[in-house]
């Protein structure tokens, strides 16, 4: 009976595992707060980045105040291909990444081991 | 709390865990039992692995799963598992948990080590620049810190001394030690006229320069931020393995627990032991040696590749290399010195020169620089020169003291022509691999000049090298037909493609490509239309800034052995990331099925222990793999 019953939680178990990785997932975006010497934005880094999705008008300087809070030493750098930026990331401290939105765009950010990802959208 | 106390921690914690393990089979016990065992591994649980079940739980919440998901759930299963055979009286496995999650620290204070000291290589170069700089302000010489260097400044360096920044002699000269940015080991001697590099080492004489670039404008300076840049960017084979990782996670928890309801349900083995299949699964299988192979050889090749003075700038320039099967040099100053002279003059000596001087004083084509030198060398007097006009590929005209006049080649001439005697003199001279440049006043043909610039004495050497490794080697010219077949007979180039405007460079490098992946070597801004269209272009250190932004490769020094050392250690950088690759699939995809207990009939399992083991070592053998590329041997260096 209870070998019946386990293959049944198996089932169900491997039913939400497809759901609840591979089904599709709204994020939301964050749009950066403008002050008036410029612009930023805070990322908390806690098993990913929320939000991951962060939007920035062109032209205006923008920062990215990182606050990492997970302990893995995967999450503790970050790198922004496009721009060359590849910084560690102090745990449970601000760290405020400047960002060159000069030109209109997506750009991926990712962890030191591009597991985890986010984007920046600049937009004119 | 770090990752080396978290290890330092887990590990003491675990030794007695670890004897009463070994104790085990002799009836010994540690005092307490099952019950020390249990507050040892909550201990390490709480302190060591807390970390990876935080991780999880937060990636879990963004529909993520990566390999501390995998650490957690593993550890997690045989933790609770033995808490609740412990109130049962039953057979528990409290070191599993403890020792996986020891193992795995272990891998991972190794990789944080290795990534720290991989990327710290780089900054270390800004680290060799000088603290102070002496400098010429109100007619006396002070000291004063780096940053407040500006061009323009005077400075002064004595033997011994670092040169500060970026500069041209102005008075003095010395031997200077250049190897920490051009990897170029023979020092140079250097006189008034000549740059110097800054954060290089002057060895023997005082001279004054000027400072031409400061700050994060100095070659110094350009060369970290292009590594940096370089360390950070991905291969495009990285994006497969991304994809693969991203579903790699949840496939495995499914494995798991199908290898449970198999070895549960359908064979009927025992709890323990199914619990002990599973955890091995999900041990075994986590992805983070997958993870590190690319960047750590990405970082390790071009970390030293810009010690050798070879500035590779991205991951995909590296996988580009890979595919060229043909490389295309510029001649003049790829091939060749680039410092051309006038060997002959057909006609009346002096007016020539005069004439052709005075035209060539406006223009910056380098061959310019040859008739100028001649003319300073003869001491022939400045002419009035008016309505000057450089055409693209050809030559220049002007009016010269009120006639018009003009030089340049073959192509320039439209109504004069020259005489058959003269047509057979320049012949000649060309086959001497000489360019000849006409020179003509009021219509009329006037006399020839003959210049010569020689190949450099590496350029035969690294032709051949190439050749050897099975490249189709081809020269892309401006010049003539016969000089261009000269100077490749010279250093035996396969192909000569001669007489071809500068605009049309690039159309020629599209050519090729019909053919087979091309990488162009040049130098000069007219370069940079082929560079860029290349698969892979090499800008050659004396060039422009123009050059070296669409070089995918820039080289420091101005030696073309460096083309060869560039192709051949980009081609072992993106070996050894797919050697990498191989390695961390192979643990995992051969680790799972032996985990699941698939050769339990042949005697071949795999405890949770081993499964640990495995995986601190799949890690530390991939960052190992990359360091030797530090130390691989280059049948050109």
């Amino acid at each position: 009976m209870d070998k019946i019953l386990v293959a049944v939680i198996a089932v169900l178990l491997i039913g939400f595992i497809v759901w609840w990785f591979f089904g599709k997932h709204v994020t939301k975006a964050v749009t950066a707060d403008v002050e008036s010497d410029g612009q930023s934005v805070d990322v908390v880094v806690s098993g990913g980045y929320s939000p991951a999705t962060v939007v920035l008008k062109q032209g205006i300087p923008a920062k990215i105040n990182f606050n990492r809070i997970d302990p893995s030493s995967c999450l503790e750098q970050v790198v922004f291909e496009k721009f060359g930026i590849n910084e560690y990331l102090p745990q449970n401290e601000n760290h405020s990444i400047e960002i060159d939105t000069s030109k209109a765009g997506e750009y991926d950010f990712a962890c030191g081991m591009n597991m985890f990802h986010g984007k920046v959208v600049v937009k004119s | 709390m770090s990752i080396r106390n978290r290890f330092i921690f887990s590990l003491i914690v675990s030794i007695p865990i670890l004897i009463n393990m070994m104790m085990m089979p002799f009836g010994y016990e540690i005092p307490g039992g099952v019950w020390s065992q249990f507050l040892l591994t909550t201990a390490i649980m709480l302190v060591s692995g807390r970390g990876f079940i935080q991780t999880a739980w937060a990636s879990f919440k963004h529909h993520h799963a990566n390999m501390d998901t995998l650490v957690a759930i593993g550890t997690l299963t045989a933790y609770l598992y033995s808490v609740y055979a412990m109130l049962n009286n039953q057979g528990v496995f409290f070191e599993d948990a403890a020792v996986v999650i020891t193992l795995i620290l272990l891998g991972q204070v190794f990789e944080e080590n290795m990534k720290h000291s991989a990327s710290g290589a780089v900054d270390k170069l800004l680290n060799l620049q000088a603290k102070n700089a002496e400098v010429l302000r109100d007619g006396k010489m002070v000291t004063i810190p780096l940053s407040e260097v500006v061009v323009g400044d005077i400075l002064r360096v004595k033997p011994g001394q670092k040169i500060a920044v970026d500069g041209v002699i102005t008075e003095g000269n010395s031997t200077i030690d250049e190897s920490m940015v051009t990897g170029e080991s023979m020092p140079t001697e250097k006189k008034v006229g000549d740059a110097v590099i800054g954060s290089t080492m002057n060895s023997n004489g005082t001279f004054m320069f000027k400072a031409s670039k400061v700050g994060d404008d100095t070659l110094l300076a350009q060369i970290v931020e292009m590594v940096k840049k370089a360390q950070s960017s991905h291969a495009p084979i990285q994006k497969v393995v991304d994809k693969v990782a991203d579903i790699f996670v949840p496939v495995v928890l499914i494995i798991a627990i199908l290898t449970f309801v198999v070895w549960y349900s359908i064979v009927g083995a025992s709890a323990v032991s199914t619990m002990l299949f599973t955890v091995s699964v999900i041990i075994i299988a986590c992805p983070c040696a997958l993870g590190i192979a690319t960047p750590t050889a990405l970082m390790v090749g071009t970390g030293r590749s810009a010690k050798m003075g070879i500035l590779i700038k991205n991951g995909e320039v590296l996988e580009a290399v890979n595919t060229v099967k043909t490389v295309v040099f510029d001649k003049t100053g790829t091939i060749t010195v680039g410092k051309p002279k006038v060997t002959d003059i057909i006609g009346d000596e002096n007016q020539v020169l005069k004439i052709a001087a005075a035209l060539e004083s406006a223009s910056e084509h380098p061959l310019a620089t040859a008739i100028l030198d001649k003319a300073n060398e003869k001491n022939i007097e400045d002419t009035n020169l008016q309505n000057f006009q450089a055409i693209e590929g050809k030559g220049v005209r002007a009016q010269v003291d009120g006639q018009s006049a003009f030089v340049g080649n073959a192509k320039l001439l439209e109504d004069s022509k020259l005489s058959a005697e003269l047509q057979a003199q320049m012949t000649q001279l060309q086959n001497e691999a000489k360019t000849v440049v006409v020179v003509g006043l009021n219509g009329d043909i006037i006399g020839l000049i003959a210049i010569q610039d020689v190949p450099k004495p590496s350029s035969a050497v690294a032709i051949a090298a190439l050749k050897k490794a099975g490249m189709r080697t081809v020269m892309l010219t401006g010049d003539n037909q016969r000089v261009a077949q000269a100077i490749a007979d010279q250093v035996k180039i396969d192909e000569v493609i001669a007489d071809v405007l500068p605009g049309d460079k690039a159309d020629h490098i599209k050519k090729l490509q019909e053919q087979a992946p091309v990488a162009f070597v040049g130098d000069g801004i007219n370069d940079a239309p082929a560079l860029t269209t290349a698969n892979v272009g090499i800008a050659m250190g004396s060039g422009t800034d123009i050059a070296i932004e669409s070089g995918g490769i820039v080289l420091v020094k101005n030696d073309l052995m460096d083309v060869v050392r560039a192709l051949e250690l980009s081609k072992k950088t993106f070996n050894r990331i797919k050697l990498n690759l191989f390695w961390a699939f192979i643990y995992n995809s051969l680790g799972i099925p032996v985990a699941a207990g698939v050769f339990f009939g042949l005697g071949l399992v795999l405890s949770p222990e081993l499964a640990g083991l495995g995986m601190a070592l799949s890690s530390l053998s991939v960052v190992a793999s990359s360091l030797l590329l530090n130390k691989t041997k280059l049948a050109t260096a």
